[in-house]
Formats: C-alpha cells, sequence, structure tokens
C-alpha cells in the first residue's frame, strides 16, 4: 500500500469520495489511503461515541430551555471527530456554529463550549488554551482567520497547522475563495474541511454549487483537493492527517470536501420536513458513522462488548457532568457589559457601567 | 384584518408579485422553507421558481447580482438573513446600489428592496441583534425605511417597492409576531413620519422596535401627569423635519429612543436639526435613550442593554421640569 501525499495527488479530486470503510465498516479492498493505526481506530471510536452523547445531550437542554439554541452535528462526527483527531496539540483549530463536538474532543470545556449557545457570554474558553480560534457565527469569515494563523506560524518559523472548519454553504461566500486564493499564493500551511452535509439550511447543494464538486473549487487557486466520504472516520482521519502533514512540511494548503449528512434539523428552530423527505434521512442513518467503524473494530477484534460498554459508560458520565454543569443557574454579571470593549474602558463607558449599576440597584 | 408583522410583510410580498410581474423575490432560505421568520411562506409555490428562488449563500452576490437585475429592468426583492449578516454585502450595498443614480447623472436607477430583520429583544446569539441602521442612513442615495405596526409594514413595503430608488427595509425582529389590524386600503405615504399619540408636555421620537415602548411610556407617564406625544418616524432617510419638528414645537421637549448605541448615532442627528429648527421653542435639551456603546451583549444581558419604559421615563424626568432641576445631561 503506497501512501499517497496532497502535493502527489495534484489539483484534481477524486471523481469519487475517498474511503477506507464501506457503509456496512468493511474494509475496502483497495485503499488509496493508509489505514490509521489500532490505537487512532479506538480513540476515534470511543471520542465519537462521546460526541454523540454530548450532542444528545446539548439537544435535550435546548428543549429545557437551557440553551438559547443549538445546531447539532449528529450523523457528522466522523468529520467532527477525524478532523479534530488528525491534529497535533500545536495546530489550530477554526469551528463554526456546530462543531461543538469538535471542541470537546480537543479537549474544550464542554460548559466553556456552550457558553456561546447558552447566551451567557459570546464565547466561553480561551483560544489561546487550546488553540481554537472563537467559534463563528457569520459564515466563511474564519477562513480568512485561519490562513492568517497559519501564515502568522510560518512567518514565526514554527511548524503548526490551521484546520479551518466550514459547511458547503459557506463555500459560496466571497471569504472562502479569497482565502483559498491567499493560501495558495502564499502557500499558507492551512487545511480546509467542508463539511458537506448536504443542505445550508433549507438549500440543497443543487442549488449552491454547479461544479462537479465543492473540492473542485480548489483547482482554479492551485490549492490541492481530496474529495472524503465524511461518514468513514477512518478515511476523514487519514485524510485531513495527510493533509495536515503536508502543510507542516511547506506542502501549502489543501481543500478537503467531506461528504456527510446532517441528521438533525439545522437547528432546534428549524422545521427540516418544510425542506426534505424523511426517507432521505432513513438512508442516512443507514449510512452512520459510528455503526461502520464500531463493525470494523469488532470484526476485526478491536472491540468487544467489554470495552463497549466501558465507552458507554464514560459517555454517560460526561452527559452528566455537561447537565450539572449547564442546569447550575450562572448568570453573568452585567458590569460585564462594559469590560473588554477597548483595553482600558473610556470615560464614557465608565460612566455607562456607573449608570446601569445604579439601575441596578 | 388582524395580522401579525410578518403576515403582513408576506401579504405585500404576495400583492406585489401580482400587481407587477417584474417583481422577484430571492435571497437565502426565502423558497420552499419560506424565509427562517418566514416572511416568505408560500410565495415560491404561488409564484412559481422564475419569481421567488433560494440564491446560493453569498450577500454581494445577492446584493450584487439584484444591481444588475435593476438596470435590466426588473425590480428585485432581496432577504439578508439577519442584520449582521447584510455585511459581507456593504460594498455593493454603499458603494453602488446607493451611488449608481448620481454616477449616471441619473441615466441608471436601481429599485432594489433589501429586507433586514433588524434589532435586538428575541432572545438571539452574537451577529443575529445588530441595529445598522445608521450605516444605511449615513449613506446618501439610499432610502432607509423601519415600520413599526403591522398596517406601517404592509404599506411601506408596497411604497418601497414601487420606489424608483433603492430602499433598506429594516423589520424589526421584535415586532414580526405581534398582532394587530391592518386597514390594506389606508395607503401610508413614504417618507412621512406619523403622530402616533397626540400630547402637549413632550415628543417622543422613536421608530421600529421603540415604537411600542415609547406608547407604552406615554400610557405610563400618563399616570405621573406628563402629557406626551409619540412621532413614530417609519422613514429614517430622508427625514420628515416637518412632523417632527411641529410636535417639538408645540411641546417644546424631546426625548429620542433607539436601541442602537448611542455614540454617533441616529439620535444625535435628530437632535441636531431640532436644535437648529426649534432652538427658541424648546425648554430643555434634547435627551436620548440608546443601547450603550458596546457590542451587542449575550442573550442573557441584552435586557440590561435595551432601552425600556423605565428608561425612558427617567429621561422625560430629567427634561428641566422646573429650577430645582439643573442638570439633565445624562448617560443612556
Ligand atoms: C454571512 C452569513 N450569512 C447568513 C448566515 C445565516 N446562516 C446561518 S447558518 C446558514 C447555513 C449554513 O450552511 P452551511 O455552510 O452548509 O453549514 P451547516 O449549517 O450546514 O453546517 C445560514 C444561511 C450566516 N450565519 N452568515
Amino acid at each position: 500500500m503506497t501512501t499517497v501525499t496532497s502535493s502527489e495527488r495534484g489539483l484534481l479530486p477524486s471523481a469519487e469520495p475517498l474511503a477506507l470503510l464501506t457503509a456496512a465498516g468493511e474494509p475496502l479492498p483497495e485503499p488509496v489511503l493508509p489505514m490509521p493505526g489500532d490505537e487512532v481506530l479506538l480513540d476515534l471510536h470511543r471520542r465519537m461515541v462521546l460526541g454523540r452523547r454530548f450532542d444528545a445531550q446539548a439537544t435535550a437542554l435546548t428543549k429545557q430551555g437551557r440553551l438559547a439554541v443549538y445546531p447539532s452535528s449528529r450523523g457528522q462526527e466522523a468529520c467532527e471527530v477525524g478532523a479534530v483527531l488528525a491534529l497535533d496539540e500545536r495546530d489550530w483549530l477554526f469551528p463554526t456554529y456546530r462543531d461543538s463536538v469538535a471542541l470537546v474532543t480537543r479537549g474544550v470545556d464542554p460548559i466553556e463550549t456552550l457558553t456561546l449557545l447558552q447566551g451567557g457570554w459570546h464565547l466561553g474558553y480561551d483560544p489561546y488554551e487550546h488553540r481554537v480560534g472563537p467559534q463563528c457565527t457569520p459564515l466563511a469569515t474564519n477562513t480568512l482567520h485561519a490562513v492568517g494563523v497559519a501564515h502568522a506560524a510560518r512567518f514565526k518559523g514554527e511548524d503548526s497547522v490551521a484546520l479551518v472548519l466550514l459547511g458547503d454553504g459557506a463555500t459560496s461566500e466571497g471569504d472562502t475563495h479569497e482565502a483559498l486564493n491567499f493560501a495558495g499564493v502564499w502557500q499558507a500551511p492551512v487545511v480546509f474541511l467542508v463539511q458537506n452535509n448536504g443542505y445550508a439550511i433549507s438549500v440543497p447543494m443543487s442549488k449552491q454549487n454547479a461544479a462537479p464538486s465543492l473540492a473542485h473549487k480548489g483547482i482554479g487557486y492551485g490549492v490541492p483537493s481530496v474529495l472524503v466520504d465524511g461518514n468513514d472516520p477512518a478515511a476523514v482521519y487519514a485524510v485531513v492527517r495527510d493533509a495536515v502533514q503536508a502543510a507542516r512540511e511547506g506542502g501549502g494548503p489543501t481543500l478537503i470536501e467531506a461528504r456527510t449528512y446532517r441528521i438533525e434539523a439545522h437547528t432546534n428552530a428549524d422545521d427540516a420536513n418544510r425542506y426534505r423527505d424523511p426517507s432521505e434521512v432513513a438512508y442516512w442513518l443507514g449510512r452512520d458513522p459510528l455503526d461502520r467503524i464500531e463493525a470494523y473494530l469488532r470484526s476485526c477484534g478491536l472491540l468487544d462488548d467489554a470495552r463497549r460498554d466501558a465507552v458507554l459508560a464514560e459517555a454517560e458520565a460526561f452527559a452528566a457532568k455537561v447537565r450539572d454543569g449547564m442546569n447550575a443557574d450562572v448568570e453573568p454579571n452585567p458590569a460585564e457589559l462594559f469590560e473588554h470593549v477597548y483595553a482600558q474602558p473610556t470615560p464614557a463607558l465608565r460612566e455607562q457601567a456607573a449608570h446601569l449599576a445604579e439601575e441596578l440597584r | 384584518m388582524t395580522l401579525s408583522m410578518a403576515g403582513a410583510l408576506n401579504r405585500g410580498l404576495a400583492d406585489a408579485l401580482d400587481a407587477d410581474d417584474r417583481v422577484l423575490v430571492f435571497g437565502e432560505d426565502v423558497g420552499p422553507l419560506g424565509g427562517v421568520f418566514r416572511v416568505t411562506d408560500g410565495l415560491a409555490a404561488r409564484f412559481g421558481e422564475k419569481r421567488v428562488f433560494d440564491t446560493p449563500l453569498a450577500e454581494s452576490g445577492i446584493v450584487g447580482t439584484a444591481i444588475g437585475m435593476a438596470m435590466n429592468g426588473l425590480r428585485p426583492v432581496v432577504e439578508m438573513q439577519f442584520d449582521a449578516f447584510a455585511y459581507p454585502a456593504f460594498e455593493q450595498i454603499t458603494s453602488h446600489l446607493a451611488k449608481l443614480r448620481n454616477r449616471t447623472r441619473g441615466r441608471v436607477e436601481v429599485p432594489v428592496v433589501i429586507r433586514i430583520p433588524y434589532g435586538g429583544g428575541i432572545g438571539g446569539v452574537e451577529h443575529h441583534c445588530d441595529s445598522s441602521e445608521l450605516y444605511y442612513t449615513h449613506t446618501p442615495g439610499l432610502r432607509v425605511v423601519t415600520p413599526g405596526t403591522p398596517e406601517d409594514a404592509y404599506h411601506l413595503l408596497r411604497a418601497s417597492i414601487d420606489s424608483p430608488d433603492p430602499v433598506i427595509f429594516l423589520e424589526p425582529k421584535r415586532l414580526y409576531w405581534g398582532k394587530s389590524e391592518v386597514d390594506f386600503g389606508a395607503g401610508v405615504p413614504m417618507d412621512r413620519a406619523v403622530v402616533r399619540r397626540a400630547g402637549a408636555d413632550v415628543t417622543l421620537i422613536a421608530y421600529g422596535p421603540m415604537v411600542p415602548v415609547a406608547l407604552e411610556t406615554a400610557e405610563a407617564a400618563g399616570e405621573e401627569g406628563w402629557d406626551v406625544e409619540v412621532v413614530d418616524l417609519r422613514t429614517l432617510s430622508p427625514f420628515d423635519d416637518e412632523t417632527v419638528a411641529a410636535s417639538v414645537r408645540k411641546t417644546g421637549r424631546a426625548v429620542v429612543v433607539h436601541e442602537a448605541s448611542g455614540f454617533c448615532g441616529y439620535g444625535a442627528e435628530v437632535a441636531a436639526r431640532l436644535t437648529e429648527r426649534c432652538f427658541h421653542h424648546l425648554h430643555a435639551p434634547i435627551l436620548r435613550v440608546t443601547g450603550y456603546d458596546i457590542p451587542y451583549p449575550p442573550p442573557k444581558l441584552e435586557e440590561h442593554h435595551l432601552p425600556n419604559v423605565d428608561r425612558v421615563l427617567d429621561a422625560i424626568a430629567r427634561l428641566q421640569w422646573d429650577d430645582r432641576v439643573d442638570g439633565v445631561v445624562g448617560v443612556a
């Protein structure tokens, strides 16, 4: 088996998504990617179980009114987890609002991960602590930030890489195209991972894009592009790892399109029945990334009931921690409204803070 | 007929599509989904994909192509999904939409309407609650409209679509679901403010999301012995000096209320214009009640930022009603 680096792969993505496992979890006979090692596969499985449980817990908390809004990534765990595990600690991650599972996989505290969606503050975690950019709400703006951070890393002589996550819809924004172009021109160590989950809220791919694939968008910018099965955790890991490695070694950027599916609605506020057929969801439920890796791990004797139960128990404990943390009523301090607008509060802000304090007395 | 503002806007779009086949409605999720606030609900089914359609996710693209379509005889009505998500289109709006008529000495007309769900008070996360009116009102060539009632929403939207000039149509999100009576025959002119409630002692000047707050304040102020007049601007640009100045000449006192930050805010323009026109009628400086000078806060803190009845009442109280009160300048 040969390892194909992104530069050898050239600019054109494959016609069909690269994969290592079939939908039933059987290994493909002639893989073009290296199968990750056993430890990695087991870690992928464990983190995906935790991620799925976290997602279910966040959804439940939304129903109880604990979160202002929650965009679920159920069904996209292979991307969320595979991509993050392919990074080293020194690398950067630039997530969107949907990537809470990527954040907890990265090690961000789950409560801090949910702060934005809970409405307590605009961001709960310290972006430098885990090298995770602020979760991005305006679409595609994070792509340019990732290129800038990656360029700066190289400028400073570091070998860290920036991975930016975006959705299929976000590829239409001007910022995505500017980011790909900058990355190509600068040969910046950045990896773009498009989680193509089929819809931008209600708008399907057919109304978003006329190219053969979203990965094709790299060609015009001189950015090598890869199309991968986004429900195959082993393949997502291998492809992202490869792209990160290439970037680290000076090989420049890669654009990866991962074909996946959003099982839940866009957010809890959305009604997906207005724009998609339940049979489509059923089809994708049959291609569940978690089932796929579990079947594979069992077939090669890496996973048995005992280990699976242990992982499930860990996931339950994790969910309980999230529940307890979110059920504690922590009210943000109104005085904080006036802090951090500037490095030092201006006289006007001090006056306004005093006014509010007076009002709240 | 009793309608919510979202319902009145939906009816306005449908009637405009019906009345003129040059009218097109497009944007993100405005087709089968009917928009995230359901303002375009049912329009794609009724008027077909050629007239009402989803675009790729690109605000600059939406506004830029709308400009081209308008140059070529169509009348696009586009939706920006939320206030802060219009910013990628800022270049197209401020440099092109606003200027084409002037640049071409009147030869090119761009009758585009940009509908923007606007403002806070609905518990939205960041970037979903901006009050961005000033970016647009500061740009010559744009008309900026924001309704405060379902009836105004219907008529002002129809008038905006008929307007030969580009219109930024700001839809106060927090008023989308409140219902009231709509008279379709009434007609509401563009560019005219309206006295929503007559009073003799002080004029509250409000628009869009703050209209109900101003009216509620007027009721509460009545109990304290102040007879409050409420002016709803409806069109922010161009400004209706006549209606507003007449009210302030009558009452001699004025408070401007808006959600957006006060510094360099719309209220500053209103206060300056009124000072220039009504100086000798004023018994007190014109006060502003606005959001603080901070980025829009997270949902759990937005109530502390947004002007409310108490704050407006407090401003009224500071309007030099007698010799004992001499300091009137206060924040927010
Ligand atoms: C600049 C901008 N325009 C519009 C929106 C409103 N919006 C939020 S999510 C979304 C769809 C995004 O789809 P996609 O990029 O495919 O990501 P997904 O939600 O599927 O993960 C839209 C239009 C936004 N957040 N930012």
